[in-house]
């Protein structure tokens, strides 16, 4: 069974984007809503992933080297003004998107296993990822005119 | 009727030292009864005045009904008018005084000034008007309509703010527009928006005559809306008043009334309505048919207050868990209650989150629509529902959607221009925002307009930097010299209330038409003439190649807005000038062809929550991510209100080892704004002249802090020094007001001894309605000498 393969993809993927948003909560503390949301997602993220713990220990935890490309490097290093800022939410936004199809794959064993308990932990998560999805597209979608056409 | 004279000698009863003013006590049910109120300019009688001239007060939401008193072309004194809904003949001190004097003072700007290097000098209208198009073409020409940013205020006519919102979006096309407003009624727009699917205020003030509870959230009427507060008293002090519960980390004269003070820590409202509304569920107060019938997301509520039971909220709260338990009981048990909220909600950590709870209460009990059955979302300024409908705020006029294709398309059609020139590809930029792109530098035109920033705005080290170093071109529009039009590129001398014809919207939707009553000083201006102006030099035009601006006067305006209003929640099409000018004060929607008002909206449990017809599709409360057009189109609210919820993450600063209290902002009964008239009104002025702190008795000891000891408060951004007033505040909280700036004061005491509160409050806005969070601080306190 490869799901402990994914569980641990998962637990790696909100780990990663955890670590990301405080990246770029720092770095771009000049944007307050940027700043205060992108630290109170990563608390969320972590919340995931203590959510799934039990479900890890119950499953074990999967070799983590395969498949190896699709694990994501989180933001590094982050970028500085309005044109770096958005390309760090982009970043931000295709890892979210990875965790997200992540959440969707484990659900759908879920089902096929009728987990309920693995099953619950999916709708309270993956409902909040889909939030940090819009709310990265919302706040890129009200930048990118302004960055794209008017900043230096 | 009840005479009470006014006047302001020094004899018998004013409302500086009586500040609500007599009583007249009646029973539920029973009209308000009237009282006129009255003020004169020394040495004068009501047989010395020439005219008066019908009008509303301008100094608070409430927008007064009134009449100037005109002698020798000069205003010279108010009264109010026993015919109008409102108030009933009753003015507060802020109307009594300020209204009349604060237009009156020896130093209102006269003429334009132009900065030459280091100096604003005295130019004409054709200068300054030139220099103002000249740098708005070359910018539309060299960047484009991003470049170009408005920041209004809650101060100006709806005829001005239509003009100004057509000016913007259809001739310029920026959707960098936004009012004061977003420091004082964003999050009451949000909140009403979210919940009911579009802006627009549910009761009216008939409900406080009506009710047998009344909640108030953050809302210190008793400073605020001093004419509420009487209108309230004399509910309290007739039979059967009605049950007070009070939500106020202070304990204001309304606290002090109250069968009920919930003195929450700053930053925590969320937590106890959490608790309330636990705790109306778990007792079977709800009415589960309304429920069912007309509304949704009730699945949604289980997650975010489970963990709040009346013992965690008071922990978290700093209350008594039995007062929780008070207050929900009253809540569930009453039949007719009325909810208000204001700043201490709209301006504290998560907002809109709050405020919608305070919806969510009355759904869950389907108390709405009925007499004494209400929300009032208050609004803090006289015509800012009209910056808010007529879309200077940012959003499209007539609460249109800007996520609706068909919405823009009405509206391109009503200006005759490609809709793609309307901004409508993301939500307008909020002022923060917009003052952080001109921080940036992407914003190098911003046109103010009647607004002190300078003062209002959160962190002001930053805002005065930024105002003071940028290489954006800076225009102020006022009636005086602000700290703010100290910095400009241009001022322009504008006509204020009494100087100018035009209507504005109270916030109970109730619209006065004020007309001119003399003339303005030396060439000021109306705003109406100074934006109409402007769009004639820029040569804006229609895609028939007319004039986009054909308007001559406020009627024009007026009467094209009622026709941008038709079909739309605000509906003004049943309310023209000669309606006002027969009756006092009209409430939209009236329709063409109707003659009555409606008191209450959504009588019949039908929300404007339709997809074609509402105003947002939503967001989520706790980050303000949008809700797209498809899951919103799929979820079929079809005229249900949305019970909307987030979890509680408390304030973002909270106090700490080294800032280990709280902060909090608020208001002086005898100020508005930055004191712009209110400081130039010998009376208020006198009556609390200036800058305080307030903490509690227990904080005090701890720093060997006596009453009228000179502290120093000081936060992470900057510092502010007044004299301490030891009060019944809750212990760990600290307020100030923040009306004190420093126009009055000698030059460089905003370093030497800082006086405004927003010296100290941090830059940090609500999710949803972007409202700066004024009132969530960590600062310490330290005692630098005895009293002065």
């Amino acid at each position: 069974m490869n799901l402990p393969v994914y569980l641990s993809l998962l637990s790696q993927s909100e780990k990663t984007l955890a670590d990301s948003f405080r990246v770029v909560a720092e770095a771009h503390g000049d944007e307050p809503d940027i700043h205060f949301l992108c630290m109170s997602l990563a608390d969320q993220c972590e919340e995931h992933q203590a959510k799934l713990q039990p479900v890890i220990e119950r499953y074990g935890e999967g070799s983590d080297d395969e498949p190896e490309r699709l694990h994501a490097a989180g933001v590094g290093e982050a970028r500085t003004g309005p044109l770096g800022m958005l390309r760090d939410l982009q970043d931000l936004y295709l890892l979210a998107s990875l965790t997200d199809i992540t959440w969707i794959a484990v659900e759908q064993a879920g089902q096929a296993l009728r987990d309920r308990e693995l099953l619950e932990v999916v709708s309270a998560c993956d409902k909040q990822t889909a939030v940090q999805l819009r709310w990265l597209k919302t706040r890129m979608k009200h930048a990118a005119p302004q960055v794209l056409i008017a900043a230096s | 009727m009840i005479q009470q004279d006014s006047s302001t000698g020094e004899a018998g009863t004013d409302r500086v030292r009586d500040v609500w003013g007599g009583r007249t006590p009646h029973a539920r049910g029973e009209a308000w009864p009237d009282r006129l109120d009255l003020a004169l300019a020394e040495g004068l009688a009501e047989s010395d005045v020439d005219t008066w001239v019908k009008s509303a007060c301008v100094l608070c939401s409430n927008g007064c009904g009134c009449d100037i008193a005109v002698k020798d072309g000069r205003m010279v004194g108010i009264r109010g008018r026993t015919d109008d809904p409102i108030n009933r003949g009753r003015l507060g001190p802020k109307g009594l005084f300020a209204s009349w004097q604060g237009m009156d003072a020896k130093d209102r700007l006269t003429t334009p000034l132009i900065r030459r290097g280091a100096e604003l000098v005295p130019a004409t209208w054709d200068e300054a008007m030139q220099a103002i198009v000249e740098r708005s073409r070359a910018l539309l020409d060299e960047v484009g309509p991003l470049s170009h940013g408005f920041y209004t205020s809650g101060q100006l006519f709806l005829e001005e703010y239509y003009a100004l919102a057509v000016i913007g979006k259809a001739g310029i096309g920026t959707p960098h527009m936004d009012g004061n407003t977003r420091l004082c009624t964003a999050t009451a727009a949000a909140a009403l928006k979210e919940t009911f699917g579009a802006d627009g205020q549910p009761a009216c003030y008939e409900d406080v005559e009506e009710c047998d509870a009344l909640f108030l959230y953050g809302h210190n009427v008793a400073a605020t809306q001093t004419v509420l507060w009487a209108r309230i008293l004399d509910r309290l002090e007739g039979p059967e008043p009605p049950l007070l519960v009070v939500v106020d980390p202070r304990r204001t004269p309304v606290a002090e009334r109250a069968t009920v003070h919930l003195p929450v820590r700053p930053g925590t409202n969320l937590a106890l309505m959490y608790a309330l509304i636990r705790e109306v569920l778990l007792q079977g107060w709800a009415d589960e048919d309304f429920i069912a019938q007309h509304t949704m997301g009730l699945d949604e509520l289980p997650e975010h207050i489970a963990e709040w039971t009346p013992e965690r909220a008071a922990e978290e709260c700093g209350v008594e868990a039995s007062d929780i338990r008070e207050a929900a009981r009253i809540f569930g048990t009453s039949e007719r209650v009325l909810s208000t909220v204001l700043q201490g909600f709209y301006q504290s950590a998560q907002a809109t989150a709050s405020s919608c709870q305070v919806n969510n209460l009355h759904l869950l009990r389907g108390m709405i629509g009925r007499p004494g059955c209400g929300i009032l979302q208050m609004n803090g300024q006289p015509t800012a529902q009209n910056n808010r409908e007529c879309g200077a705020d940012g959003d499209l006029p007539g609460f249109r959607n800007w996520d609706n294709p068909e919405h823009v398309e009405q509206l391109a059609e009503l200006w005759g221009v490609d809709p793609l020139v309307i901004p409508h590809w993301a939500e307008p930029t909020h002022a923060m925002q917009l003052f952080r792109y001109v921080e940036q530098g992407s914003i190098r035109f911003l046109w103010i307009s009647a607004t002190n920033p300078a003062v209002s705005l959160p962190q002001l080290p930053r805002i005065r930097e930024l105002l003071g170093t940028t290489d954006a071109f800076i225009v102020v529009q006022d009636l005086y010299l602000t700290e703010t039009a100290a910095l400009a590129d241009v001022v322009l001398p504008a006509a204020g209330w009494g100087e100018k014809t035009g209507t504005f919207t109270n916030t109970t939707r109730t619209v006065h038409l004020s007309e001119k009553a003399v003339e303005p000083p030396g060439e000021a201006r109306a705003d109406l003439d100074i934006f109409l102006d402007y769009a004639r030099r820029m040569d804006f035009r229609r895609l028939d190649g007319s004039p986009l601006i054909q308007w001559q006067d406020p009627e024009d305006v007026y009467r094209a807005w009622q026709e941008c209003s038709r079909g739309r929640p605000c509906d003004y099409t049943g309310i023209s000038y000669d309606d006002l000018r027969r009756e006092s004060g009209i409430r939209w929607p009236r329709r063409e062809g109707q003659t009555e008002s409606i008191d209450r909206l959504y009588a019949d449990a039908e929300f404007s929550t339709r997809a074609d017809y509402c105003e947002t599709f939503g967001h989520d409360l706790l980050t303000g991510a949008g809700v797209e057009v498809e899951p919103y189109k799929a979820a079929r609210p079809d005229g249900r209100a949305f019970l909307k919820s987030a979890k509680y993450v408390g304030p973002h600063e909270p106090p700490d080892d080294e800032y280990p209290l709280g902060f909090t902002t608020g208001r002086s009964v005898y100020h508005f704004h930055t004191r712009t008239k209110t400081g130039r009104t010998r009376q208020l002025r006198d009556a609390a002249p200036s800058v305080w702190v307030e903490l509690s008795q227990t904080d005090a000891e701890a720093h060997g802090i006596a009453d009228g000891d000179v502290v120093e408060v000081s936060s992470r951004r900057g510092r502010l020094v007044a004299p301490a007033r030891v009060t019944a505040i809750r212990p760990g909280a600290v307020f100030a007001p923040f009306h004190y700036g420093y126009w009055d004061a000698p030059p460089g005491a905003e370093k030497r001894r800082p006086t405004a509160a927003n010296e100290l409050t941090i830059t940090e806005w609500d999710p949803v309605s972007k409202q700066p969070v004024f009132k969530a601080a960590a600062v310490r306190v330290k005692r630098l000498g005895g009293a002065e």
